[in-house]
């Protein structure tokens, strides 16, 4: 019975799904299915912040490796809700909201969760996102050796679209004679780049694409159907 | 000799090129060096749209980005605003990513208060302008605004009632828009803007993304997708039309920070090609090697 | 993470492991006949199901219906632009649901081996010849996408796996359901394997739904724990590198798949075997090694093959087109193409 109404449920509201984007007047049903699954996923952030708070607690008091960086989550975490739901230095912004000080929206500028977002939040996710770029150096470095045929193809078609995105490819048209005049001029290395993106890796891309498609179709049958439970923990 | 450089090649800390792309990144920033860009079609195609639609025209500009991929994003955002802007067109502002609310705040000031904000005809928030704020759901709320955008928004972003705002009168779902046009990081973004509003609905629609996102969006170009503009190089682009059509103030380097930033990427093309090129060439020195002493 | 060479049942572990592998091997790539009657199952899901939907449909909150009853005009309970696409849909599953029931009664079908699924067990036994733990990542997206689902039925193999070996197995998550999914699958798992004890529920946690505040935990514990066999199963995006790079750096063996176009590049790059795509949902499928859903791959194939027919047959009318001479209608203008004919009015409604 515990697995049996969820497996119901999943199947009743995935066949809601299906069926209200043929049957227009079944839409309202389907926005009250997509309404409960933002409810729904709105009450497992308590439980996702409630299990932060304890697994972190727990490393601190066992000492576990890098428990350090558990009391700086702890700490932090702690911070910005109080400064968010608080709303601190929040002032009232329009003409319906007068009454208290903290009428405002909480994300309002010069705000205090402003600050953290832009001076704390911002600076951080900016410099993990830039080390990207480090990453990517590393990895092509490593990866892209002519091994085989197949590395060979890969190498080559990675430095043809790597000169092809920069201008750097206007090199590849300094041998060729000049334009007539109003005629934009030819850059060998970009037309290839172009070639490459829209027939080669257009047509895998949509290819994927519809493999992928098709085992989402799978995959979903096999769950509206009841037949593969194994995402709530199988059969009972 | 070469045996000992070749070996140490091989074990080459990879914090090495890590700083050499610290540097490649750097300097150019640090000395101001730009890049600027030959347009390309699916660039042109959203200019030109942008251009052709007439004076007062609804266009809903999704910005789903965040801080993280602002670097990539931001430009353009700015350049698609103040086209929109020099054009005076009505703009509805929204987001469907948590942290892309300070992204929409960030470009009204930048631009539209900025550069628009003042003067004979000053653009008014909730006239000329709204912010629709950020929508919980994902595909979820993307669906709703297709449908109803006071079911899936009944207020912005200050709190009004949306009834309340001019700019609202006659606008009850995403299909009032003559364009939409959306700066995407990931998902949700601009595929699902094509797949559940402008498909669906027939609404033209234009996005920019990011470079690693262009492969995922390039199969729905130009059937479903108006105009493409991809990462750094696809904003140097646009900024190189408002340029040329708007010189004063757009030729301005200071309005052109997608300029500034392709300097830095393009260094670090450069750097990649390289590493490339050393990598194999350590490669093939190896399999020489390996030749004469197997 | 204490996990020493020593382990009481270690020793057992391993020959289980080398048994099982043996097995595995000579294991046919064809399945074999299952007698249980799948369609009256398949009929009772489906007499309830639309039961409820039925139900549903009668119940007053839904005001489209109202509105409409009240208007003169008649309700169209079927929107007649996606008649294509219904057809198409019903096609598809109408496939995968006969190619399963076919299974069911035994008809042999030949499911390609796939070297990422393969691996899998070389994977989790590596780890557990090292004595370090594994590392399992469902994507960083919400349950409701799909990938995250495939991603948790493949924990559910993955996990069962390591209980039998009793090796470590961490399961950092992005987001609150998804953790709670996955302790579900993984307890379930350890169940299945006979080791209860196996489940710890504190190794599988909720960390930040922050994508890069997720990346910076989760490559932390990788550098401090040095896991010798990396999973990365679900929806992933920009943190695919990070991740992988990670993995790579601390010299684990890396399994993974999505069916994010974009990132699959990165996990080529930086993995030793990638899921593309399609891959990652038939890998439960292909793991559960169950008739019934090996099937529904087969059935998959069959829609493959169909959409190389429709692109054939498009290819060949798209040429067909720019070859012949375009009619005139009787305003004398050109008459439209024939495949945008087909785009603008058969396939419209998708």
């Amino acid at each position: 019975m515990s697995k049996t109404v969820p497996v119901l449920i999943a199947s009743l509201v995935g066949c809601l799904m299906i069926v209200a984007y043929f049957s227009p007047p079944l839409l309202p049903a389907r926005q009250i299915a997509e309404d409960w699954f933002t409810i729904v996923a709105t009450i497992a952030m308590l439980l996702g912040g409630a299990n932060l708070c304890l697994h972190h607690v727990k490393k601190i008091s066992d000492q576990e490796a890098g428990w350090g960086f558990s009391a700086v989550t702890l700490l932090s975490f702690f911070i910005t809700i109080a400064v968010g739901i608080l709303k601190v230095g929040v002032v009232p912004e329009s003409e319906q909201q007068v009454k208290f000080a903290w009428s405002g929206p909480f994300q309002q500028e010069g705000s205090g969760f402003w600050w953290i977002y832009q001076y704390l939040f911002s600076p951080i996710v900016s410099t993990m996102f830039a080390l990207l770029a480090f990453y990517v150096a590393s990895a092509a470095f490593r990866a892209f050796r002519a091994k085989n045929v197949e590395a060979i193809l890969l190498l080559v078609t990675a430095l043809i679209v790597l000169v092809g995105q920069t201008r750097d490819r206007e090199i590849t048209s300094m041998f060729l004679p000049p334009p007539a005049e109003g005629v934009p001029t030819f850059i060998p290395i970009a037309f290839v780049t172009n070639f490459i993106r829209e027939t080669f890796v257009t047509a895998g891309q949509r290819a994927i694409m519809i493999g992928i498609a098709l085992g989402v179709v799978a995959t979903s049958l096999r769950i509206l159907l009841g037949l593969d439970r194994s995402y709530l923990g199988g059969d009972e | 000799m070469t045996s000992r450089l070749l070996d140490k090649l091989n074990m080459l800390d990879r914090r090495w090129i890590f700083l050499a792309m610290a540097m490649a990144v750097l300097a150019p920033i640090l000395l101001q060096i730009g890049s600027d860009e030959t347009p390309s079609p699916p660039t042109i195609k959203l200019f030109d749209e942008i251009e052709r639609l007439p004076e007062g025209s609804r266009i809903l500009m999704a910005m789903d980005f965040d801080p993280t991929s602002a670097a990539e994003l931001y430009p353009m955002a700015l350049a698609f605003t103040r086209h929109c802007g020099v054009r005076r067109h009505k703009l509805f502002f929204v987001t469907i990513w948590p942290t892309g609310k300070p992204m929409i705040e960030s470009t009204i000031k930048g631009v539209i208060q900025a550069d628009f904000g003042s003067g004979d005809r000053p653009y008014v928030y909730g006239v000329d302008y709204v912010n629709l704020g950020y929508l919980a759901g994902d595909a979820v709320a993307i669906s709703q605004m297709s449908s109803d955008i006071r079911k899936a928004r009944p207020q912005d972003a200050r709190g009004t009632n949306l009834d309340q705002l001019p700019i609202m009168t006659g606008v009850t779902s995403v299909k009032d828009m003559a364009l939409i046009v959306n700066a995407s990081a990931g998902f949700p973004g601009g595929k699902e803007w094509v797949q559940y509003a402008a498909t669906p609905q027939n609404i033209p629609i234009a996005v920019g993304c990011t470079g690693v996102q262009s492969t995922q969006l390039f199969p729905y170009y130009p059937d479903q997708l108006l105009g493409l503009v991809t990462g750094i190089r696809g904003a140097i682009e646009y900024e190189t039309m408002l340029a040329a059509k708007y010189p004063n103030p757009y030729a301005d380097r200071s309005k052109r920070p997608a300029f500034l930033r392709g300097g830095a990427q393009r260094w670090a093309h450069r750097l990649m090609i390289g590493l490339i090129v050393l990598g194999n060439g350590i490669h093939l020195a190896n399999r020489y090697r390996r030749t004469l002493h197997p | 993470m204490e996990f020493h060479s020593d382990t009481p049942g270690k020793k057992e572990a391993i020959a289980m492991r080398e048994k099982a592998i043996a097995t595995s091997k000579n294991k046919p790539r064809h399945f074999a006949f299952s007698p249980r009657c799948f369609y009256g199952e398949l009929m009772h899901s489906a007499v309830k199901i639309v039961t409820l939907l039925v139900l549903l449909m009668a119940h007053p909150s839904l005001s489209y219906a109202e509105e409409s009853a009240d208007s003169s005009r008649p309700i169209s309970w079927f929107d007649t632009g996606k008649i294509s696409f219904a057809l198409l849909t019903f096609g598809v599953c109408a496939t995968v649901i006969i190619c399963t029931e076919l299974a069911r009664r035994g008809k042999p079908f030949y499911v390609r081996p796939i070297a990422g699924l393969l691996a899998m067990e070389e994977a989790v036994g590596r780890a557990t010849e090292m004595g370090k733990p594994i590392l399992f990542v469902p994507g960083i997206e919400d349950i409701k996408e799909i990938d995250t689902v495939a991603g948790l039925m493949v924990l559910s193999s993955v996990a069962k796996m390591a209980a039998e070996y009793d090796t470590p197995l961490e399961v950092p998550t992005s987001r609150a359901l998804v953790m709670t999914a996955a302790r579900e699958a993984v307890q379930a798992a350890a169940l299945a394997a006979g080791r209860p004890d196996y489940y710890n529920e504190d190794r599988i946690y909720y960390v930040t739904d922050e994508q890069f505040g997720y990346v910076a935990s989760v490559c932390g514990w990788m550098y401090r724990e040095k896991p010798a066999a990396c999973f990365f199963l679900g929806k992933f995006f920009a943190e695919s590198l990070f991740l992988a790079e990670a993995g790579n750096a601390v010299g684990a063996i890396q399994i993974a798949g999505t069916a994010e176009t974009t990132q699959l590049p990165f996990f080529v790059a930086a993995c030793d075997y990638t899921l593309l795509g399609e891959e990652l949902f038939a890998a439960s499928a292909y793991l559960s090694g169950e008739p019934a859903q090996l099937g529904m791959l087969k059935g998959q194939d069959f829609g493959k093959l169909a959409a190389i027919i429709l692109v054939l047959a498009g290819c060949v009318l798209a040429t067909w087109d720019s070859i012949s001479p375009r009619g005139k209608n009787t305003e004398g203008q050109n008459m439209p193409r024939r495949s945008q004919w087909i785009t603008d009015t058969v396939l419209k409604g998708g």
